[in-house]
Formats: C-alpha cells, structure tokens, sequence
C-alpha cells in the first residue's frame, strides 16, 4: 500500500446509521476477479436517487466521508474499502465501525477516524451547511481538525496500523520476516489437528 | 498459578507464533476455509509477489455464493459468475488445495461443509473471508471472518496479526418456550444489543438455554454474532460437542481422539475468569421472532405489532427505523402476523442444515403451501441434501407444495439467479435483511424455519400453533 500521512479535503456527509457493507457495494459487484473499477459500485443502489447526496454537485471532489454509527458493518467483503477508494475517498469519520471493515481499511490505506457522536453530528450538520469545508486528517498526529469550526481532536490508532500507514508497508512482508517463529510453531502443533486432505 | 482466563482467551493464547509490545499478536490459523468471491484478488496478490501457499493442506475450497439451485449439473448460465468460479478453481489447482466443486458430494456452502466433514474443531483457529465464519464458534474454535487482504496474508504466511479483542458474555439460561428455537435466541439477543453491541468484542454465549441447544443450533446462535459486530462467537466443547464430531471424517480418530478429547475439556471458562462486558437473557421469555426493519436488530416477537418510531428514544434508532419502515413498505401499528409474504426462503448457513429441514418437514406434513406463494428450501450442502432424503424430508414438503432445490447460498444473498423483485417481500431463514439484500428492492424478514414453514402455509407470518 501506499503511504498515507495526511488527508485534507471536503466531505460528503452521508447522515445514516448502520451502513453496511451490503449498501456499500451490493452483491451484484462481487463477481469481478480483478480488484479494480469498484467506483461505479459504490453505493450504486442508492446513486440511482438524484437527490443522494453523492449526487450532490456541492460535494463533487470530496475526499472525505462523514459517516454515521455502525459504518461497515456486515459482510467481510473488502470490495467495500475498494469502491470507496476508486470512488476518490481517503477516509472515512465515524463514531462507530465495524471492525472487518475497519480492518480491511487499514490494509488498504483507507484511513478510518473514530470521533465521539457530538463531534460526527457536529462536522455533519457543519458540512451540510458549508460544503466547502476544509477537514484535515493527521495520521501522524493522530488528530481531525477543522479550523473553521474550533474543531481539533484526537483518534484512536494504534501503533502498529499508524506505523504501516506512515510507511505505506505490507504486512505479508513483515510477517515472512518472522517465518522463524512460525516455524517453531509449527513443529509443536498436536497430532489431532486435521488437515483438508 | 496462572491467571484465570476465559474460553476465547484460552484459544487464542495457544495460537500466539509472536508477541511483541505495541504490534498485535500472530496468530497461527488451523483451517482456512475458502470460496469463489473473496479470493481471486488475493491469489492475483501472491502470483503477484512470486508467494505460494505455505499450507495447502490446511485450506479448502468450495463453491457456494455463486451456483444456481436448479440445474446444477449444467455449467453455470451467468458468465460472470461461472468466470469467478472457474477463477477459483484454476486457482486451486495452481496452488494445490483441495476443492469441492459444484454438484460433488462435498459441496456447500463453507460454514456447513466445515463442521460436518470434521474439518471445524475445539480450540481450533478458523478464519475464512466471509463474515459468518463466526459460525464455527460453536464447537469451541476461535473463529472469525476476514478480509481478502487477509486472506492473502492466511494464504502466504497460515498467520494473521490480530490487535486484542474485548471478551463479552451473553448468559441465556432457563427454558425456552414451546416453539422457540435457537433462531429466536440470537434475533432476541440482536434486538437487545443491537448491530453495534458486540463490535471490538468476542462473545461467548453461556448458560443452560445454550447448553442444551443441539450442535446445528448452536452453529445458527453463533453464526448471526456478526449482525450484533462481534468478531466472533463461542461455545464451550461439551459432550454434545464431542458425539456431533466423533467419527467425522477428518476429526481424530483412536489415540488421538482421547488426547484430543481430553484437551478440550479444557476450553472452558475459568470460574473467576471476568468479562469486559456481561448480558444475560431470560430463555423463558424468547418467543418466536420476526425482523421488521432492514437491519438484524430490528426484530419483535411474531405477537408483537410494527413498531412506532416515536417510540425510540435515541434518534439515531428513531431514525433508522423511520428510513426501514419506508423501505420495507410497512405502516406502524401492523400486528406482524397481518404482513403477507410472496416468498419463503428456507436455507442458508444459519439455517440450512438437517435439524432445519427437519423442523419445516414437521410444520409442512399433510399441509399445503398458500397460493401464489413462491417457496425455495434450500439445504446448505450435498450431505445435507443426502439426509434429508434418506429421511423422505423432500417427499414430504413437495408433497405440501415446496420447491426442493440444490445447495448454494441462493437467496440469502442473491449472486445467484435466486433473487426477490423490487418491493417482493420474503419471509427468510437466513441472517440478514438489509436493503436489498436478497435482490433489489426486495424485502426481507428473518425468522427461524418453523415460523417460515408455517408463514408459507399461511401466507401471513404465523407460529406453527396458529396453523
Ligand atoms: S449462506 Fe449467506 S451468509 Fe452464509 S456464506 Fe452464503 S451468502 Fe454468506
């Protein structure tokens, strides 16, 4: 993946909750085998409403979107990451993800930010207000930070996953770094462990 | 003396290849369960990085999502969906993993196949990139579903790095009432905890309503702990864990079965073990269940009407209920057993196993479907199917008017021809209504099978005791 240090942009406020991954990329789009072109899928059920605010001209260009509680919850599909990705985003806010998808963000170079609910409510009506809002993610400092509102505060990222960001690393190439470990590991497993064959 | 540990920590402990301060643990993965739709990007990223598989005999194919239910031994009609299966299996076949293809005796859907070929086993790790692979808790195995990033990480390495996760008890003890089942269990838990009420958490569900489930309806339990967004679900290994497995296939056989035995009698919660977060049902008061709304919290008994949004005091719920009412088309105030249905769809790897069909052949015998009504039971594998016909099961609900089908995911996701119309409502054995879940504009309501037998009979939602 690609090094992520910091995100800024304006946001689209999509002001719902329990978003799951489903909504976000159907199950239509799943047959593909490659891992592109998912931007068309993003919530394209949706997209078919004019007034969804994806379809919104004032939000065009966005990098940045504001979600409601339990965003990605659902199917493990990691298409989800993908779609929003392709579509032009580079994080997402929410007081509340689902930790596969959050997971599979975090692999990606998606930046998932955890904010409290005052603070999601607060950028949401913000940003409905004034579309041309300015937000910044600092992966670094681990803070959002919205100037024109007084708004700075801190999200939670652990160490590892903010390190990989910063460092755009793969984690199949750290982890072969310990096939040492895994070997021991291996030579102490009991006989009743089955195998596929 | 150690620290007392619970049931999750247990398994997890065993499985540590490395621990470090400030990285997330590596764990070693005992079974790796895959399938056509989550996989082929992550095959493209070894071939990409010149990486092989570093335990095909520890992984295992099926085809499940994509496969009709009609026909199956033609190839598959839908050319995207036979490309993504062909995918896997020139995949499988480069990298030398076992698979069962479509229309062979062990095909199913991954979440059935596993436990019944005893490939799922206590104080295992089981991961597959699909969600429901929470199912597998239910033998005591730390189970979880993962991205295809993941995936690909399980294929190169057989480890995932994985941050700690919180531990949650979710107690149901006393006795059920007559006609509820272990469906109703988890549709009454997600209407307490909601989709967000195991998120960062795994859950052990305990207590004498869950020990004296069967295997199978621990498995349906175990596998919806993901609509409430927990990592994972468990059940501790008892004796009706050890009599489903004994003499499965792939499950130890002689020495080896009684030192296995011995050990998983271990992975049991530690008496002065503690929980971050503690919940606990009273069985007695679990009746039949039926979801309203397009999310798998949003559930009522079958007695119950549509809820009022009013009623929410969190506008964040009144909200979400607002935008399902529109969307499942429903006024508030419908008792639930007025809602008509065009479709029943009995299936799925929460509840498309023999102890299901068995319960929809009981409510069906010598009844006939109402008019109209579209019927599909789809059993969740070939063993499944097999059974059930050694047991005249598909005599009796053809006999009643059923449509029996072949195995596959079907309409619990609709990547297959198996779909509802826009604004088609079914009633669904299997575990999630979201919008559009089982086909565009379709709409979904989640029951256990005995209610979807006696809705399809019916027409309405109904509990068996009304037929
Ligand atoms: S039956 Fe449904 S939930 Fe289960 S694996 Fe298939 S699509 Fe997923």
């Amino acid at each position: 993946m690609e090094a992520v240090r910091i995100v800024t942009g304006t946001a689209v406020p999509l002001d719902r909750s329990d978003v799951d991954t489903d909504q976000i990329i159907p199950s239509d789009w799943l047959k593909q085998v490659e891992r592109t072109g998912f931007e068309k899928g993003l919530f394209s059920e949706w997209r078919d409403d004019r007034d969804f605010v994806l379809n919104q001209e004032q939000y065009a260009g966005a990098t940045i979107l504001l979600a409601g509680p339990n965003f990605g919850t659902g199917s493990s599909r990691e298409h989800a990451v993908w779609a929003i990705q392709q579509y032009g985003f580079q994080a997402v806010v929410s007081p509340r993800f689902g930790d596969i998808f959050r997971n599979n963000s975090t692999k990606n170079g998606l930046v998932p930010v955890v904010v409290s609910p005052e603070v999601s409510e607060k950028l949401m009506r913000a940003v409905e207000a004034d579309p041309t809002l300015e937000i910044t993610i600092d992966v670094e400092r681990r803070t959002l930070e919205v100037p024109a509102l007084g708004v700075s505060v801190d999200f939670p990222l652990d160490d590892s996953v903010q390190h990989r960001f910063l460092e755009g690393l793969d984690d199949i190439g750290l982890t072969l770094q310990k096939t040492g470990a895994i070997e021991t590991y291996e030579s102490s497993r009991a006989d009743w462990f089955p195998t596929t064959r | 003396m150690t620290a007392p540990k619970t049931l999750s920590q247990k398994v997890w402990d065993a499985h540590v290849v490395a621990r470090e301060a400030g990285e997330p643990d590596l764990l070693f993965i005992d079974l790796h369960l895959v399938h056509e739709v989550t996989s082929p990007q992550a095959f493209d990223g070894l071939r990409l990085n010149g990486r092989t598989v570093r335990h095909p005999e520890l992984t295992i194919a099926t085809e499940d999502h994509n496969v009709p239910t009609e026909n199956t031994h033609l190839e598959i009609a839908d050319p995207i969906s036979r490309k993504q299966v062909d995918t896997l299996r020139a995949n499988c076949a480069e990298f030398g993993i076992t698979i069962h293809p479509m229309n062979t005796p062990g095909q199913g859907i991954v979440h059935i196949i596993g436990p019944e070929q005893g490939l799922t086993l206590p104080g295992m790790t089981v991961v597959c990139g699909d969600s429901h692979t929470s199912t597998h808790g239910a033998f005591g195995a730390l189970a979880f579903g993962i991205g295809t990033s993941e995936v690909e990480h399980v294929l190169a390495t057989q480890t995932l790095p994985q941050p700690a996760a919180k531990t949650l008890a979710i107690t149901v003890d006393g006795e059920l009432p007559h006609g509820s089942t272990a469906k109703d269990v988890i549709l009454a838990i997600l209407g307490r905890i909601g989709t967000g009420g195991g998120i960062g958490h795994i859950a052990e569900y305990r207590g004498s309503a869950i020990r004296g489930l069967s295997m199978e309806g621990r498995m349906t339990v175990c596998n919806m702990s993901i609509e409430a967004g927990a990592k994972a679900g468990m059940i501790a290994p008892d004796q009706t864990t050890f009599d489903y497995l004994q003499g499965r296939q792939h499950a130890p056989s002689g020495a080896a079965w009684d030192e296995a035995v011995e050990y998983w009698k271990t992975l049991v919660t530690d008496d002065d073990a503690t929980f971050d977060k503690e919940v606990s049902l009273d069985a007695a008061e679990i009746f039949p269940h039926v979801s309203w709304g397009t999310n798998p919290g949003q559930v009522a008994p079958i007695t119950d009407s549509v809820p009022d949004p009013a009623s929410f005091a969190d506008p964040v719920e009144r909200n979400a209920a607002e935008r399902a009412l529109e969307y499942m088309g429903l006024a508030a105030g419908t008792p639930l057993k007025e809602i008509a249905v065009d479709t029943v769809f009995i299936g799925s790897c929460t509840n498309g196993r023999i102890e299901d069909l068995r319960a929809v052949a009981e409510v069906a015998k010598g009844r006939k479907v109402s008019s109209g009504l579209r019927t599909l039971v789809v059993p969740g594998s070939w063993a499944v199917k097999a059974q059930a016909e050694a047991e005249g099961i598909d005599r009796v609900i053809t006999e009643a008017g059923f449509d029996w089908r072949d195995p596959g995911c079907s309409m619990c996701l609709a990547m297959n021809p198996d779909k509802l119309a826009p604004g088609e409502r079914s009633a669904s054995t299997s575990n999630r209504n979201f919008e559009g879940r089982q086909g565009r504009g379709g709409r979904t309501h989640l029951v256990s099978p005995a209610v979807a037998a006696a809705t399809a009979i019916a027409g309405h939602f109904a509990p068996p005791e009304d037929l």
